[in-house]
């Protein structure tokens, strides 16, 4: 098949309400998701992610365009005729039915024979390790336990796509992490598209292989987590996802996705472009806190400030320093035992160094 | 230490003793409003019949329990089945049953209707729902007589459009009867439904349409099951006054098609066998009760098995 995308969004939007009231949920939306993908739809509540997803899986239908699954138009099919299932945030398991009856539901509801739904639910019970349990009723089982029960019920009919409505969110931290890893791994074993919604940046760093950013109905930026964190496009996405400086700078030149900028302090340093512009003038650059050095304050610093306060966090250390043209700016630096001989302390001044290519000029 | 569980259990005691006395009024009703008057039926039904009605005292007599069931001829003595009762009786679990079903599938999707309503509109429609309750039974009830009977809206409708050529008989007919309850106790089935399904989590019936459930099956497999317990109290509370009625039978059904209410009220009014009456409304009692006591055990048992 030449088209190799699982899932392809076409300039869909989705308006709730009628007249003055009238909302768009979703305004125009356009992505694609490949084959075999951990893709993720990462935002803050409101921002439209559950409303794409409620699309893609058929509870809603979108007010304009299409959705295509392996070139198929099935925007206008009712969700029961869509090979698509959905692991819902609160689990949405059949309070009257077992473990095992829970997942062979879609089976049973697909025809399948009666041979094969045992077997193919004692697989599932095998790969999400719920084989003791399998008589429990849903209600005296854990919540992670539930958690596994709905990935099964949901990966038993072998669906196109699967789709998980922050099916983390419910879950204590420790078991949220683990949970991250079996994910991760039923996703390679089964080689089912997962399309993963979530608002923790943290989340859909460590799983996906690629992020869409969403806010206020529209997406903002599709990349691998590396491309989201170390090269936001827009002001939103650098600040949703992470901790981050943002700088004034003027553009001295651009070109190929490279350019040369101006900081406030007169030191000039090189950065990169966001995809398909050509940055001129003033412009906002961003920093990680980590890309960043503590140094004594000399003519190599890209940055002179006071630091104003130390912030001792384990596995590392923040420095708040205020710069010279009076910006905040945060140095994180991994505490080492290996000791580089000086610490900072507070009201002290220093200078800031920036390591190679970490400055991103922002479109906004 | 000793004077705090001192302390303590003397405000436990009062608590207990403060529980019962707030019970109390209402005990003290069921007392003598339910349960005492059951024993005096008990005790009636087993006495002799008075000359003009009411009974005579201190004689016992089993002549009541005994007409419920068997009939004495009046020239030969021969004992044979109480015919008229039978079918008295027959024809109210009949139309009851029949009530029940056809107020359980008109209220099924009017509560479905309803709970999935916005909530500020849903008290709107469950406002709508209590209505006829503003009008007096027999009011409502004589207004049916209007609807259905030869001359009436309905008859008149069909016989304009051409639909029939002749009015149709349907007052006093068991029909009648049944339109009526199911007219009058239909709320009584629509309330218990939607109570139990605005508790019905809708996130699982997406689930079902999730695992290509069609909508029937979704209704089979996750709606029934989980609203079960509203279907039971629904049609507990349309059966029993069903089976009792009195005013509908009455009114719609002339005088001819009796039902339970009417026998007994006719054994204490014009027929003078308080006994008999007494007799017949305990049977119904328990008849009533034994056919509750078996739906509620074999539907706590299917549920049972649903759930594994």
């Amino acid at each position: 098949m030449p088209d190799k995308n699982a899932i392809e969004v076409r300039g869909v939007s989705k308006l709730f309400g009628m007249g003055e009231a009238q909302v768009a949920a979703l305004d125009n939306v356009s992505v694609s998701i490949r084959e075999n993908e951990f893709f993720t739809l990462l935002g803050p509540s409101g921002c439209g992610k559950t409303t794409l997803l409620r699309l893609i899986a058929g509870f809603d239908y979108p007010t304009d365009g299409q959705i295509l699954l392996h070139g198929q138009d099935i925007a206008p099919l009712p969700p029961f005729k869509r090979p698509v299932n959905t692991v819902f945030q609160s689990y949405a398991l059949f309070p009257h039915m077992t473990v095992a009856q829970n997942i062979a539901f879609g089976l049973e509801m697909l025809g399948k024979p009666r041979a094969e739904i045992s077997a193919r639910v004692a697989e599932m019970l095998r790969l999400v390790r719920m084989e003791a349990l399998k008589d429990r009723r849903t209600s005296q089982i854990s919540g992670g336990q539930q958690q596994r029960v709905a990935l099964a019920r949901a990966l038993a009919p072998q669906p196109k796509v699967l789709l998980l409505d922050e099916p983390l969110s419910a879950l204590d931290y420790k078991l949220r992490k683990e949970m991250q890893i079996e994910l991760k791994r039923l996703q390679n074993e089964t080689g089912i598209t997962f399309i993963f919604v979530t608002h923790d940046q943290e989340e859909a760093l460590t799983m996906s292989d690629r992020i869409a950013v969403m806010s206020s109905g529209k997406i903002l930026q599709v990349g691998s987590p590396w491309d989201i964190y170390d090269r936001p496009a827009v002001r939103f996405v650098a600040d949703f996802i992470g901790e981050t400086n943002f700088l004034d700078a003027d553009v001295i030149s651009a070109s190929d996705g490279r350019a040369t900028v101006r900081l406030s302090s007169g030191a000039e340093i090189p950065a990169t472009c966001p995809a398909g512009a050509t940055p001129q003038g003033k412009v906002t650059i961003v920093v990680r806190p980590e890309h960043a050095r503590m140094a004594a304050p000399n003519g190599a610093s890209a940055q002179l400030g006071q630091i104003e306060n130390v912030v001792y966090l384990g596995t590392d250390t923040h420095f708040h320093v205020r710069l010279d043209d009076g910006t905040p700016f945060i140095v994180r630096q991994q505490n080492s035992r290996d000791g580089n001989g000086h610490s900072f302390a507070s009201a002290e001044r220093v200078g800031i160094e920036f390591g190679q290519d970490v400055a991103q000029i922002l479109k906004d | 230490m000793a004077s705090a569980q001192e302390s303590a259990r003397i405000a436990e005691r009062r608590d207990i003793r403060n529980r019962w006395l707030l019970s109390a009024p209402a005990l003290i009703i069921i007392l003598l409003a339910a349960i005492g008057p059951l024993f005096i039926m008990l005790a009636y039904s087993f006495m002799a019949k008075g000359d003009y009605g009411d009974v005579k005292f201190g004689q016992f007599s089993l002549d009541g329990w005994f007409s419920v069931f068997f009939q004495r001829d009046i020239f030969d003595d021969t004992i044979s089945l109480a015919d008229a009762h039978l079918t008295i009786f027959w024809r109210s679990v009949r139309l009851s049953l029949a009530t029940t079903v056809v107020t359980l599938v008109l209220g099924f999707p009017t509560a479905y209707f309803i709970a999935t309503r916005p909530q500020n509109k849903r008290e709107i429609w469950l406002f709508l729902i209590t209505i006829p309750f503003w009008t007096n039974l027999l009011i409502r009830t004589f207004a049916m007589q209007e609807v259905i009977r030869n001359e009436g809206i309905l008859n008149t409708v069909l016989l304009t459009l051409g639909v029939i050529r002749s009015p149709i008989q349907i007052l006093y007919t068991d029909t009648a009867i049944m339109f009526g309850m199911v007219y009058v106790y239909l709320p009584l089935m629509v309330l218990p439904l939607y109570a139990a399904m605005e508790k019905l989590d809708f996130r699982l019936v997406e689930a079902g349409y999730d695992l290509y459930a069609g909508r029937l099956q979704v209704l089979r497999r996750i709606i029934i099951p989980l609203v079960k317990p509203g279907i039971i109290a629904g049609s507990i509370l349309v059966f029993i006054p069903s089976l009792g009625a009195y005013v509908t039978p009455r009114v719609l059904g002339g005088g001819k098609n009796l039902m339970l209410g009417n026998l007994i009220e006719l054994q204490f009014g014009q027929g003078r066998n308080w006994p008999l009456g007494a007799a017949i409304s305990i049977t119904l009692m328990v008849v009533v009760m034994t056919a509750l006591l078996i739906y509620v055990r074999s539907a706590a048992r299917t549920g049972a098995d649903n759930n594994g």
